[in-house]
C-alpha cells in the first residue's frame, strides 16, 4: 500500500504463547478489550471444527471454545504455536516430544513446517492469523468500526525470522502491523505512563514460552533500551512439562497405564498440572486428584519445598541472561532503580526470590512492581505505543522508544568465522555498510551468507539468510566495488539494498531467507475472510444490520398472537406497522446504518408491547408456569438486539 | 542547528521541488522530511571534528533529533517519508553510538583523517604475532604459557592454587596497562584537538600506535578473564 490509512484506531495487540490481548487508549489510559464472552484473555488455541457433512472448509475456533475442545479433539487444536514461529523444521523436533504438534509428513528441509490439524494443514504463521484475526474482531466489535493498524508485541529476544512471520500473521488477519514492539519495553511504557520517572529501570518477563530481560533509561520521556537478553524457549511450558512428566511417569508406574498414548488423557492431566502450579503460588501444598481412563484415581500431594527443588533449574536458566544484560549496559545491580515483574509465570514466589538476589532489591529496601496485572501489562503497553503511532495524543506525544537489537548481525567471512557487522545492543535502525568484491574474472555474481548471534563460527550462529548479488558488469577478479547497504529497521527486521560502485549499477539481490515464507506465500495464506478489507467489513456489517432486522420482524410477525396485543391502543398498534413496514423497507437496501436506525425505531415502538407480554409472563409464573417457560414465550421481543450484540459470522 | 552542510549545488525537495542551499532533515519550505543529508558522523550533531565530546550535551542532542525523525514520529505518513525517516534515524543511531564510545570515536576520527587502523573482525588478527608490542613480548609469551598450562589443568580437573594467584596477579598487571594506554589516549586527544597541523601528524601517529597496544592487551585481557572463569 502506498499511503498508509491516516485514521481510525491503532490497536495493540499481545500475541502471547498461552494467552493474547488487544488493548487501546481510552483517552489517557490504556484499557483491555474483552472478548464476547467478557474475558480479557484470549487463549492462544485454535480449533479446527469438525467438518461440515457437506464438504466444504471447516470452521476455525479460538480462544475458550478451541480449548474446550483440546480434551474431546486434541488432534483437531493446536495450542503454543509461538513457539514454532519463524522456526526451521531441524530446530524444533525438540518441542515436538513436549507438544502434541503434529506436523504434515511431506515438508521438505528449508520448507516452513506445516502443523496438521484434522484434515488441514496451517503453517504457523496461518496459526497466529488465526489468533489475531479474533482480536481484531473484538476490537471491531467492542468500537463497532473497522480495525486494520496494530502494534503486535514480540519478545525481545526473537530473531529476525522470528520476528518476520509474526508480520506475515498480522498480513494474513488483515491487519497492517505499524510496528513491532519488543514485550519488556511494552511493559515498561505500561509502568512509564502514570509515573513521570527518571531512572533505569529492569523488566523481567518470564511469560508462557519466552523469557526476556531489558534494561532501559527513562528521561523526559524517553524510554531508551540500553541492553537486552533473554530465551525464546523458556517459559511457564516448561514447568508445566515437568511437573507433567513427574504425574506421567507416576501414573505408568502406578497404575501401568501409559497416558502417553492417549493424547486427551494427557491434555487432562496438563490441565491438572497447571492448576497445581497456579495453586503452589499461594498455597504451601497442592493437590493432583487426576481419574484415569481404567477408573483408577491417580493422587498425589505437591508440597512448594518440592515444587521449588523441581523448577530450580528452569529458574536458574535466567540468571545468565540478566548477568549478561547488566554486563552489556555496563551497571552493576545497585544501579537498577527499579524492577518491574511481566507474565504469568513471575507470579511464581521462587521467581520473585530470584529477581530479589539478582538484583539486590531487599537489601536496598526495594520492592519489584506488580502494581498491573502481569497478564495484561504487555498489552496495556503496547496501546500504549500504538497512541504514539497513531500520533495526535496530548498523554503520549512527549513518549518515544528507543529500542535496540537483540542480537548480532554478521556476515560469514573466508574460514567460515563471522564478520560482525552490527552489534547486539545497538540502538534500532542501525545500519552498515560492506564492500565486496570478486575473486575470479568475469564473475557476474556474489553470494553472502547473513547470520544471526553472538557466536565466532558461522555454523553456530543462526543462518538468517543467503543474498545473491547479480548482475554485476563483468571486470577483472577484484575490480567490481559492490556497497551492500544492512539496515535493521524499528521492527528489528533486516533489510538489504546493494550497488556495484563502479558501473553504477544497483547490483540485483536474490534474498534467499533460511527460514521463512515468501512474499508471494504470504499473500496466498491471507485468511479467505470477510474481514480484509474495509469494502468486507462494511458487507459484514451489513449482514450483522439484516440479522438484527431479521431478527425483530420475524418477533414483531408474531405479535398479534400474543393476548398483550390486544391491549394496545389502536394508535400503538399503527405505529408499530409503520415501523415494521419502514424496517423491511430499508433492509432491502445496502446501508447498515439506516437498517440499524430502522431496526432501533421500530425496538422503540413495540416497547410497551414487550413490558405488557413481560407483565403477561409474570403473572403466568405466579399462576403455576415457570419463569423459564415464560420467557420462552416471550419471544425476542423483549431482549431487542443491541447494536454491540455478539453476532455470528460464517 | 542540524547538520548545516554547504552545498554549491542546490537540492531538490523531493515533496515541494523547491531547491535548497543547505542539506537539512527537513525542507525549509514545504517542512517535509529530507533523505540522510551528506557529511560525517559529528556533522549530524553540528559538532567539530574534535575527539573530545561533551556526553550530556550529545545525549541531549541525540534525544531531541530522535524526538522529530524517529519512524514512530512517521508511522502514518506516506512511503516517502517513511522511508525518509527510517534512514535518517539509522544514520542517527549510527552516529550516537559511534560518537559516545570514546574508543569507537577515536577509530572513527583517526579514519576520517586518514589514518590505517587495524581492522579487527572475530576470530581475525587475535593471534597475530606480527601486533605483539616489542616492550610486551616476553610477558606476554609468559602469559601464554601459563594460560595453556591453566587450560591443560581445567581439562583434567585438577587446581593449580599458585597458578591461578599468577594468573590473577598478571590479569590485574595487564588491567593496570590498559588503564595507562586510555589514560595516554586522552592525553593525545586534547593535543590533538587543541594543535596545529603538524602537532596533529605526530598526535595521530601515537594515537594509532596506542590503539594497537591497547587492542593486543584487551585480548590478553580478555583471555587470561576467560580462562580464570572456565
Amino acid at each position: 500500500m502506498a499511503e498508509s490509512n491516516q485514521t481510525g484506531r491503532v490497536v495493540g495487540i499481545d500475541l502471547g504463547t498461552t494467552n493474547s490481548l488487544v488493548a487501546y487508549m481510552e483517552g489517557d489510559a490504556p484499557v483491555v478489550i474483552p472478548g464476547v464472552d467478557g474475558l480479557n484473555l484470549v487463549p492462544s488455541v485454535v480449533a479446527l471444527d469438525p467438518a461440515p457433512p457437506e464438504g466444504g472448509r471447516p470452521t476455525v475456533t479460538v480462544g475458550n471454545t478451541a480449548r474446550k475442545a483440546l480434551i474431546e479433539t486434541p488432534e483437531r487444536v493446536i495450542y503454543s504455536v509461538k513457539r514454532l514461529m519463524g522456526r526451521g523444521l531441524e530446530e524444533i523436533q525438540s518441542e515436538l516430544k513436549l507438544f502434541p504438534f503434529r506436523l504434515a509428513g511431506d515438508v521438505e528441509a528449508g520448507e516452513v513446517p506445516r502443523i496438521q490439524l484434522g484434515e488441514m494443514r496451517f503453517t504457523p504463521p496461518e496459526i497466529s492469523a488465526y489468533i489475531l484475526r479474533q482480536l481484531k474482531r473484538n476490537a471491531e466489535r467492542f468500537f463497532g468500526a473497522p480495525v486494520t493498524q496494530a502494534v503486535i508485541t514480540v519478545p525481545a529476544y526473537f530473531n529476525d525470522a522470528q520476528r518476520q512471520a509474526t508480520k506475515d500473521a498480522g498480513r494474513m488477519a488483515g491487519l497492517e502491523v505499524l510496528r513491532l514492539v519488543n514485550e519488556p519495553t511494552a511493559a515498561a511504557l505500561a509502568y512509564g505512563l502514570d509515573r513521570a520517572k527518571e531512572g533505569t529501570i529492569a523488566v523481567y518477563d518470564l511469560g508462557g514460552g519466552t523469557f526476556d530481560i531489558s534494561i532501559l533509561k527513562l528521561r523526559d520521556g524517553i524510554f531508551e533500551v540500553q541492553s537486552t537478553n533473554g530465551d525464546t524457549h523458556l517459559g511457564g511450558d516448561d514447568i508445566d512439562n515437568l511437573l507433567l512428566a513427574i504425574a506421567l511417569d507416576e501414573i505408568h508406574a502406578e497404575h501401568g497405564v501409559d497416558l502417553r498414548r492417549h493424547p486427551g488423557a494427557v491434555q487432562a492431566v496438563r490441565k491438572a498440572a497447571i492448576e497445581a502450579k497456579i495453586q503452589l503460588s499461594t498455597e504451601p501444598m497442592a493437590h493432583f486428584d487426576i481419574e484415569l481412563p481404567n477408573g483408577d484415581r491417580y493422587q498425589r500431594e505437591i508440597p512448594r519445598a518440592v515444587f521449588e527443588l523441581l523448577i530450580e533449574p528452569v529458574l536458574q536458566r535466567t540468571a545468565g541472561p540478566c548477568k549478561q544484560a547488566l554486563a552489556d549496559a555496563g551497571i552493576t545491580p545497585e544501579q537498577i532503580d527499579e524492577v518491574v515483574l511481566v507474565g504469568g509465570s513471575t507470579r511464581i514466589p521462587a521467581v520473585r526470590q530470584l529477581v530479589d538476589d539478582l538484583f539486590h532489591l531487599a537489601a536496598r529496601g526495594k520492592k519489584p512492581h506488580i502494581e498491573l496485572n502481569p497478564d495484561e501489562v504487555v498489552a496495556l503497553g503496547a496501546a500504549v505505543q500504538a497512541d504514539i503511532l497513531a500520533g495526535a495524543s496530548k498523554t503520549t506525544e512527549e513518549m518515544l522508544l528507543l529500542d535496540v537489537t537483540p542480537l548480532s548481525l554478521g556476515i560469514e567471512a573466508l574460514g567460515g568465522t563471522v564478520a560482525r557487522i552490527i552489534q547486539r545492543n545497538s540502538t534500532i535502525p542501525a545500519s552498515a555498510t560492506e564492500h565486496f568484491t570478486t575473486g575470479v574474472d568475469g564473475q557476474t555474481n556474489v553470494a553472502i551468507h547473513v547470520v544471526q548471534g553472538e557466536r565466532e563460527l558461522a555454523s553456530d550462529c543462526r543462518s538468517l539468510a543467503r543474498f545473491d548479488l547479480r548482475g554485476i558488469p563483468p571486470m577483472s577478479a577484484g575490480l567490481p566495488r559492490i556497497e551492500v547497504h544492512f539496515l535493521i529497521d524499528a521492527d528489528g527486521i533486516l533489510k538489504v539494498t546493494a550497488r556495484e560502485q563502479r558501473s553504477g549499477q544497483a547490483a540485483k539481490i536474490e534474498v534467499k531467507p533460511t527460514y521463512g515464507l515468501t512474499d508471494e506465500q504470504v499473500e496466498g495464506m491471507i485468511l479467505d475472510s470477510f474481514d480484509n478489507a474495509e469494502a468486507d467489513f462494511a458487507k459484514r456489517l451489513l449482514i450483522e444490520a439484516r440479522n438484527e432486522a431479521e431478527t425483530i420482524l420475524s418477533a414483531v410477525e408474531r405479535a398479534p398472537q400474543s393476548p398483550a396485543w390486544a391491549q394496545l391502543t389502536g394508535e400503538e398498534q399503527a405505529a408499530i406497522a409503520a415501523a415494521r413496514d419502514r424496517l423491511a423497507a430499508v433492509k432491502l437496501g445496502e446501508d447498515s446504518a439506516a437498517i440499524r436506525a430502522a431496526t432501533l425505531a421500530l425496538d422503540q415502538a413495540t416497547r410497551r408491547f414487550a413490558e405488557l407480554m413481560m407483565e403477561a409472563a409474570v403473572s403466568v409464573a405466579i399462576t403455576g408456569k415457570t419463569m423459564e417457560a415464560a420467557g420462552e414465550e416471550l419471544g425476542e421481543a423483549v431482549t431487542a438486539p443491541h447494536p454491540m450484540a455478539a453476532a455470528e459470522f460464517k | 542547528m542540524f547538520n548545516v552542510i554547504d552545498s554549491a549545488v542546490p537540492i531538490e525537495c523531493w515533496s515541494c521541488s523547491i531547491g535548497h542551499t543547505h542539506s537539512t532533515l527537513f525542507c525549509p519550505h514545504c517542512s517535509k522530511i529530507q533523505p540522510p543529508p551528506g557529511g560525517d558522523y559529528f556533522q549530524v550533531f553540528g559538532l567539530e571534528r574534535k575527539f573530545h565530546v561533551d556526553l550530556p550535551a550529545l545525549e541531549h542532542e541525540f534525544h531531541r533529533l530522535s524526538r522529530k525523525v524517529h519512524p514512530d514520529r512517521f508511522a502514518r505518513a506516506g512511503e516517502k517519508e517513511r522511508e525518509w525517516s527510517l534512514a535518517d534515524t539509522a544514520l542517527l543511531n549510527d552516529a550516537y553510538r559511534t560518537l559516545k564510545d570514546p574508543l569507537s570515536r577515536t577509530e572513527y576520527l583517526l579514519k576520517r583523517e586518514g589514518a590505517e587502523i587495524g581492522e579487527e573482525h572475530a576470530g581475525k588478527d587475535r593471534k597475530d604475532p606480527s601486533r605483539v608490542p616489542a616492550d610486551l613480548l616476553e610477558e606476554a609469551f609468559e602469559l601464554n604459557m601459563q594460560l595453556e598450562e591453566m587450560r591443560m589443568a581445567h581439562k583434567m580437573g585438577e587446581e593449580d592454587p599458585q597458578l591461578h594467584a599468577d594468573l590473577e596477579q598478571a590479569k590485574k598487571k595487564f588491567e593496570g596497562l590498559l588503564a595507562a594506554v586510555d589514560e595516554n589516549l586522552r592525553a593525545q586527544w586534547q593535543v590533538w584537538d587543541a594543535g596545529d597541523e603538524a602537532a596533529r601528524q605526530t598526535a595521530q601517529q601515537t594515537m594509532v600506535a596506542l590503539l594497537d597496544r591497547r587492542r593486543y592487551v584487551r585480548n590478553l585481557v580478555r583471555d587470561v578473564t576467560e580462562t580464570l572463569g572456565a
